[in-house]
């Protein structure tokens, strides 16, 4: 059955680049009953409704050397609520991508790549050793790198995916190293295997040195495919997607899958307490600066993705603090209100003629009502709108979690949330209310029902989602028992930081013409950019330029034309003797017979 | 009378084999006729000949009289190749004359690059 989930995607990926891509509405149904499949079989397998028994195959066996890898799937609720996550927020997308993106002469390739996208993300949930997850950590920045260049004619698109499939090699790499170091030290790759191994395992104190290192090139990946600081920088680039596969990029796969990485591993991260440390400090961090930079964003879906890395900040500080089940539960919100979010955003840019600008939006709740509600409900559940939305219970579990042992995430997990009510309720200010302030938003109409279907449905998780009667956090950790009396507190401060947050945004962004906030700093993202385009990027071209130097004198003057020239000259030269005359032939042997004999004779031993 | 015409040695043999090659070896540089060049190659191959059998002969008194036997079957198969050799080389020589009638080395100078 899990096979089913894992290969039907890859499937119609590949029908569809070979067979079918001709005809783009079939590609569009292969790739949407793709995913469809894949929901129902997850669906079936989590709710135990027949599901065929697990498979698992021997990859490699070398047992010599220990290394025994067994393909198989995970079946433990992280990989079955993930499943659901991830199948079940993708079918919304595909469906909606379908609405939007049709017309688009590439609407064979970019199903194609989103199913591949699929594939490789189910590939990482149902992964059972370091290997089979590391092929699909690859798999996933190649098909990332595919779909944000999916508009290949345009050259920010190429740029952005660039170099977003640079900066996921870089956390490749360090995962890479990661992986090698588990095989190394535990000898076995498999997380059963190493699970029970590691259960109550005390490390030596002359290993921990080697431990934290490994646990550190682990979080590596997590870095760069979280988008953590400071390897955010492709996350900005990676809305010249198209708006429903940034939605997948940011909400259900790429950006989480980091987190997912983290609580599947979680059992070796608690092998390295002090990396644990660092982990929720970048994390927190990376949530903060994301926010200021949301802030001053103008591109709509760079506010979206930008408040996807803030969340997602937040998710992998609550594995650094060791609340695994905070972080799954807000991952899971986050995949529905997220989504919702760049999908609504997305039928906005569409009934906009592409306009992603904010400055040139507004007024658009009368012109699009259904798409405004959806992205108003979205932006309820991402700032934590107390009691209803589904995103105030999964930030308490983080906050809560941070509450009593770790101050210093849980202010700035604080600080952070106020911001993103802050820069929420400046989009929606400035982009659905007020008065329109441009003639494309005159021209607008709401989306057709297909498009507005998934955001309804993901509107409603989107409300209920965090509801105790769901159970999702009873479904992670059946044991989980939640913390009433920092809840109250912390829900006490959420309100406040959340009233001070819209309240400044309200007064800031009231029926203004143009931002009234500049600050380059958050707009520019701190300048990362340009500190790596004046640092690796000029290094590197340096370097380059160096070694071409190198090639073009040393290598190519030098060694390759010098000693073919070496033997053409000296050909030249020895043609001279060959003149057809058959005497001066032999007279010049006879030279040659003398000069072996003198040599024999007199050189040879040292002379006479 | 010195002893040097009174009794004959191996250095007797082995100059006369010398001289012999040095006229073959003349006669191949000198000389532009294509088929007297190649009886004075002939003269070469058997001068050297002449020099085995020699060496043969006289080193009877160290090896046994099996030396001999054995130095004039190596001359004897020399010659029978040599004379393979000939075949092979007068027929070129014939075919060559045939074909650009002359036997002149100075005229047949297209035998370079």
């Amino acid at each position: 059955m899990n096979w089913i989930i894992l290969f039907t995607p890859l499937f119609a990926a590949v029908l569809i680049a070979l067979l079918v891509h001709p005809h783009p509405r079939l590609s569009a149904a292969l790739s949407i009953s793709a995913c469809l499949i894949s929901f129902l079989s997850s669906a079936m397998l989590v709710f135990d409704l027949g599901a065929l028994p697990l498979g698992s195959f021997t990859w490699i066996n070398l047992s010599g050397q220990n290394l025994i890898i067994e393909m198989g799937a995970m079946n433990d609720p992280l990989a079955q609520l993930m499943l659901l996550v991830v199948t079940g927020v993708g079918l919304c997308i595909h469906f909606f991508a379908y609405a939007d993106m049709k017309g688009d002469p590439g609407l064979s390739r970019f199903f194609a790549k989103l199913s591949l996208l699929m594939f490789s993300m189910l590939g990482i949930v149902l992964a059972n050793n370091f290997i089979m997850l590391f092929i699909c950590w690859g798999l996933l920045s190649a098909s990332c790198y595919f779909l944000i260049g999916f508009w290949f004619q345009h050259a920010n698109a190429v740029e952005a995916s660039k170099q977003a499939l640079v900066v996921h090699r870089v956390g490749d790499v360090g995962f890479l190293l990661g992986v090698l170091g588990v095989w190394w030290v535990f000898r076995s790759v498999d997380f059963t295997v190493l699970e029970t191994m590691l259960a109550g395992a005390q490390v030596a104190p002359a290993r921990q040195n080697l431990i934290n290192w490994m646990v550190f090139a682990l979080f590596m990946g997590c870095l760069a495919k979280s988008a953590m600081i400071p390897l955010h920088v492709w996350l900005t680039g990676a809305t010249e997607a198209p708006t429903p596969a940034s939605a997948l990029v940011c909400a259900a796969t790429v950006l989480v899958a980091g987190v997912y990485m983290l609580c599947r591993i979680f059992f070796i991260l608690e092998l390295a307490p002090d990396v644990m440390e660092i982990i929720a400090r970048v994390a927190m961090v990376s949530a903060l600066l994301a926010a200021l930079m949301a802030s001053q964003q103008n591109d709509i879906k760079k506010i979206l993705a930008c408040s996807a890395l803030s969340q997602v900040g937040s998710m992998v500080a609550a594995v650094g603090i060791g609340s695994v089940t905070a972080a799954m539960f807000h991952l899971t919100m986050h995949a529905f209100f997220n989504a919702l979010l760049f999908l609504s955003a997305g039928s906005v840019i569409r009934a906009l003629h592409q306009e992603r600008n904010i400055w040139n939006m507004g007024g658009l709740r009368a012109k699009m009502p259904v798409t405004s509600w959806a992205f108003f409900i979205g932006t309820a559940a991402l700032i934590g709108v107390p009691f209803v939305f589904s995103g105030f219970w999964s930030q308490q579990a983080v906050l809560v979690a941070a509450w009593t042992d770790h101050p210093g995430v849980f202010w700035i997990g604080l600080m952070t949330s106020g911001l993103t009510a802050y820069y929420m309720t400046r989009l929606l200010l400035v982009a659905f209310l007020g008065k329109e302030r441009s003639d494309v938003v005159a021209g607008a109409g709401e989306s057709s029902l297909l498009m507005q279907l998934p955001l309804m449905l993901l509107a409603l998780f989107s409300v209920i989602g965090g509801w105790k009667w769901i159970g999702v956090v009873h479904f992670i950790d059946p044991d989980f028992v939640p913390n009433h009396e920092a809840g109250v507190v912390v829900m006490g401060l959420s309100f406040v930081v959340l009233v001070i947050g819209t309240g400044g945004a309200l007064a800031l962004y009231r029926d203004v013409e143009q931002d009234p906030v500049s600050i380059p700093l958050f707009a520019r993202s701190f300048y990362v950019e340009e500190l790596y385009a004046a640092t690796i990027v000029r290094g590197q071209n340096a370097w380059a330029k160096t070694l071409e130097w190198f090639d073009q004198w040393v290598i190519g003057a030098v060694l390759v034309r010098g000693l073919s020239s070496l033997g053409t000259v000296g050909g030249e030269l020895l043609r001279l003797i060959q003149g057809g005359n058959l005497q001066a032939y032999v007279f010049l042997l006879v030279l040659g017979v003398l000069f072996v004999c003198y040599w024999v004779l007199f050189r040879a031993h040292g002379g006479v | 009378m010195s002893s040097v015409f009174t009794e004959i040695t191996l250095n007797h043999y082995l100059a006369l084999s010398g001289i012999i090659f040095m006229i073959g070896l003349a006669g191949v540089m000198l000389r532009r006729d294509l088929m007297v060049i190649y009886m004075c190659l002939e003269l070469m191959l058997n001068a050297a000949s002449l020099a085995l059998i020699s060496f043969s002969r006289f080193n009877v008194n160290r090896f046994g009289p099996d030396a001999a036997a054995e130095g004039q079957l190596m001359v004897l198969f020399i010659i029978a190749i040599a004379v393979a050799k000939a075949a092979v080389g007068l027929a070129l020589i014939v075919a060559l004359y045939r074909n650009r009638q002359t036997r002149n080395v100075n005229d047949l100078a297209e035998m370079r690059f």
